[in-house]
């Protein structure tokens, strides 16, 4: 057996073929033995794409081991293709001698024509250097279960599990945790649960069988700091953050959200949660989703809505709503790649400077970014803490590649959660006005409909300083527009300092935002390991950027911003911070960097 | 002993200065309301007004209530938010025929079909008035507006058929020169656990003068308008000498002592009906031929969503296994590092 300090495995099938299952299963028990993992589920926007075809591949990657794993990995050391079309899709990505297990009984000429090979790849020299096992796992998989009379759809369902079987073996890991997830999830359909698990068991016996032509593999646990963890995606760290949050307020959760890919898991998570007090209204669409939610809050639940880019753009006019009245709400906007309906299912980081200045009129709102699936948990909580405490919407960017994305989560205790202040006022009082506000943060008081003698009114018109009322003033609205960027910017005393990785470095500065930080980190730290003179920043505040951010960028002689989009961050760092110089480094291709081209582009830069 | 002080219409008035034109028929619905909600003796803290964009969504400013004007087309949404929040409080959110009927469409079917206990006043006009006179969803095929100077192409929306295709509980109409009837129909509108909406035929004075006229001017109202009341024959004119029959699958105006008619010829309202096929009926009745329907038409009762909302989380606290965040972080496979 061959210990390996970490390794990377690609499911692809058809997008019918569960390969997403497939590959979470994989995860979860992976995460139980203790590896650090990262996960880069990759499917097409249709349900169930034309079968075969390479446009229809689905897959699943996953980066586990003892360490250094920030990323989903550049390239797979053992890929599973389960049709000629998912072979093709991912020949470029394979590391040399990569082990190739196929499903051999979907390799006729018909399959090959439809994944367009003119020739059989398994005969010519399209897989030179690699160790390939054709195994008939569709033959196999409905001779281990035709005892239990399952129709022939059916019994052909379960190859996805006589493959996760054989992989189990591959990498030495147990049978338990997925016997027990059919168990649970099939408890009414036995014969279900059962056809599945014996796919799984004539799996791993397959494998033992032809062991001989099979290496054996064993990935030692990482070294983590102790404590009890658990496999978590970043939509639902989200959702669990936002949940916890509303707990520390001591509000109700609202959440008023439109199904959207990749967003929708947030409002599903959430939905099943009414027994803390959660309450998820599924809109009639996007503009109702924030709508809902600027009334929730206004009459005093913790209010959120969730989306993605296309709904973002529907949400916009509300979340001018949500400035001029300064009620705190949150937005989600899981990213994908645009513009239009653009990629739905591709990650991306182009919704910045939407985020940012994407309103009519001066209308600033605090932007936070999650930088992996378990900060989800952290920035969503941060997001409410910071609308909450300082009556503002905020908007937090997450994107698909770390909402679907799974990391081992080192689970939170509630209670040891910061505490959230609530500017509130349930007592009448003659000298209240609707608009008075706190001297530190400039927030006004969050009065709520019931509260005895302080009915008010609030809306879309410019308010009057203080008192609330419709202003047509022009010294009051310039006025009013100072106070409220004020009241945001203000929101830098509560946000932690901007961090660098690489204190002694001076030569180039890699600066990252968002969901790519796994894999900046990842390619930075090996050029570091190297000695070269290089240095990261990543951030999580977008607006207002941390107080020292400007002091960070001077040390440094060249500052390479590197996002998933055109360069939108550079382009705010420019006009926020313009006496720095940014050099870009930008990916749009629906798809994570990868650790080898940031590599090559920050060898290139340090070496001229 | 608590002395309980009967509240008046003043009461709910905020000192805001109503800024509508002078002879605008908005007075006359916000004079009603306020009568209402003291007729009602609802404590006005409890109380919120959410508005959309146009002349009648000013209208929370004039109420001392909670008030949200929000934007355009999009106060049921903000409403039901407000009320799911909070199912105790009285909401009712004001809107006009362009605000709820065209870029609101969308909230305006769906807040009915949901069935909230909430009420909708919408201000129909038949014309945009504070963007200075362009022709709604409600103006007649073919009118003269600013934006259609020969003559509009479009079929108008009869606000209750929309209502009833989306499954309302609750449909009255009122023209907004008959106060008593807007105040007695608030408060049915009101006391109806559902989706209330009232249509009001309002006068817009500067851009569509007289659009209701033919069927609210003192001289024409008896013989235009029938007045519903549940339980009551379906009679109109000066001296009710005309009613309306069912002949076959169609209604007709029927005159009293003519043909032999008598009045147990005459049709007689029933709102409570689950059926809406004869509230359809009326709904669609218009001059010259038939009267207006005016008054509560439809008033049934449904699943109200704000409520089974909360049922549904009530009873999610009871029968879940998760009783605190702490647990359901703990479920499910996780992993404990030494």
């Amino acid at each position: 057996m061959l210990t390996l300090e970490s390794a990377v495995i690609k499911f692809a099938g058809d997008s019918g073929d569960g390969m997403q299952l497939v590959g979470s299963l994989f995860t979860d028990t992976t995460a139980i033995l203790g590896n650090d993992i990262a996960t880069f589920p990759d499917f097409p926007s249709e349900i169930r794409a034309p079968q075969g075809t390479v446009a229809g591949v689905s897959g699943f990657q996953i980066h586990f081991g003892t360490s250094g794993v920030h990323s989903p990995g550049d390239a797979a050391d053992v890929l599973v293709a389960m049709n000629p079309a998912a072979l093709k899709a991912n020949l470029h990505t394979l590391k040399p001698s990569c082990l190739i297990i196929i499903d051999a009984d979907s390799f006729s000429r018909k399959d090959l024509d439809k994944a367009g090979f003119e020739t059989n790849p398994l005969d010519d020299h399209t897989l030179h250097g690699h160790k390939l096992i054709p195994a008939p796992i569709t033959s196999l998989t409905k001779s281990s279960i035709a005892d239990l009379g399952l129709d022939n759809k059916s019994a052909e369902r379960c190859k996805n599990m006589f493959t996760l079987g054989m992989i189990f073996w591959l990498f030495s890991e147990p049978l338990d945790t997925t016997i027990e997830f059919f168990e649970q999830k099939f408890k009414k359909q036995p014969s279900l649960a059962q056809a599945n698990i014996k796919a799984l068991k004539a799996g791993h016996h397959y494998a033992l069988t032809i062991e001989a032509i099979l290496p054996h593999f064993s990935v030692l646990p990482a070294q983590k700091k102790p404590g009890i963890y658990r496999n978590i995606n970043g939509n639902q760290a989200t959702a669990w953050g936002l949940m916890a949050a509303a707990q520390k307020v001591g509000r109700d959760l609202f959440l008023g959200s439109y199904p959207i890919t990749p967003a929708t898991d947030i409002m599903q998570e959430l939905t099943r949660h009414k027994w803390a007090g959660v309450k998820v209204f599924q809109a009639e669409d996007e503009i109702a989703g924030i709508c809902s939610a600027i009334g929730a809050s206004f009459a005093g639940d913790v209010a959120v809505t969730t989306t993605s880019g296309p709904g973002m753009a529907l949400k916009t006019e509300a979340l001018g709503l949500a400035v001029m009245t300064e009620l705190p709400l949150v937005i989600v906007n899981v990213q994908r790649g645009g513009p239009s309906t653009g990629l739905p299912t591709k990650t991306e980081q182009s919704d910045l400077l939407q985020a940012v200045w994407g309103r009519n009129g001066e209308s600033p709102i605090v932007v936070l970014a999650a930088s992996t699936p378990g900060n989800c948990f952290d920035m969503a909580f941060e997001a409410v803490k910071i609308a909450v405490e300082h009556m503002t919407p905020v908007i937090l960017l997450t994107e698909s590649y770390i909402a679907n994305g799974a990391e081992p989560w080192k689970i939170k205790k509630p209670d040891e959660l910061p505490n959230i202040q609530v500017n509130s006022l349930n007592d009448p009082n003659p000298n209240w006005r609707p608009y008075l506000r706190d001297d530190q943060t400039l927030a006004r008081k969050w009065v709520i409909p019931g509260t005895p003698q302080l009915q008010h009114r609030i809306g879309g018109l410019e308010k009057d300083d203080c008192t609330g009322c419709v202003s047509h003033n022009p010294q009051n609205h310039e006025f009013m527009v100072g106070i409220r960027q004020n009241k945001v910017n203000l929101v830098t005393k509560d946000i932690p300092l901007q961090r660098v990785k690489g204190k002694n470095a001076n030569k180039l500065l890699v600066v990252g935002w968002g969901g790519q930080f796994g894999i900046l980190f990842g390619a930075v730290s090996d050029l570091q390991k190297e000695g070269k003179n290089i240095a990261f920043t990543h951030f999580n505040y977008i607006h207002p950027l941390p107080s020292n951010t400007a002091d960070i960028f001077a040390q440094f002689d060249m500052i390479l911003v590197c996002e998933l989009n055109n360069g939108q961050f550079a382009k705010y760092l420019r006009a926020t911070l313009p006496q720095f110089t940014y050099h870009q480094f930008n990916k749009i291709q629906g798809l994570p960097f990868m650790v080898s081209e940031l590599k090559d582009k920050f060898n290139q830069i340090l070496e001229s | 002993m608590e002395i309980q002080l009967m509240r008046k219409p003043k009461d709910y008035a905020s000192d805001q200065e109503v800024k509508w034109c002078p002879g605008c028929g908005d007075y006359a619905i916000l004079n009603a309301v306020q009568r209402a909600l003291a007729e009602l003796n609802i404590d006005k803290k409890d109380v919120v007004f959410v508005s959309g964009i146009g002349c009648s969504s000013r209208f929370p400013y004039y109420m001392d209530t909670y008030g949200f004007h929000t934007i355009h087309g999009r106060a049921a949404a903000v409403a039901t938010g407000v009320k799911l929040a909070n199912p105790a409080l009285s909401v009712w959110i004001v809107s006009g025929d362009g605000d709820s009927l065209a870029i609101g469409g969308n909230h305006f079917i769906h807040a009915i079909r949901r069935n909230l206990n909430m009420n909708l006043i919408v201000f129909n006009n038949q014309i945009y008035g504070l963007t200075k006179g362009q022709f709604s969803p409600t103006s007649e095929r073919g009118k003269i507006t600013k934006s259609s100077p020969h003559g509009t192409l479009e079929t108008p929306f009869n606000t209750g058929e929309l209502a009833l295709g989306a499954k309302s509980t609750f449909f009255a109409r009122v023209p907004d020169t008959d106060i008593k009837l807007m105040t007695q129909v608030m408060i049915e509108a009101e006391n109806h656990n559902g989706f209330s909406l009232v249509e009001v035929y309002q006068n817009c004075v500067i851009f569509n003068d007289k659009a209701h006229a033919a069927i609210t001017a003192k001289e024409n109202k008896a013989n235009a308008q029938l007045i519903l009341e549940h339980g009551k024959p379906m009679l109109f004119g000066l001296d009710n000498q005309f009613g309306i029959r069912l002949n076959g699958l169609e209604l007709e105006v029927v005159k009293l002592g003519e043909n032999d008619i008598t009045i147990n010829d005459i049709l007689v309202h029933d709102a409570y009906t689950p059926s809406s096929a004869l509230h359809y009926m009326l709904i669609q009745m218009s001059a010259p031929d038939f009267p207006v329907a005016m008054g509560v038409i439809r008033n049934v009762s449904g699943p109200v969503f704000d409520q089974d909302l909360h049922q549904q989380i009530e009873h999610q606290k009871q029968s879940s296994k998760f009783n605190s965040l702490n647990e359901l972080f703990l479920s499910g496979n996780t992993f404990n590092i030494q």
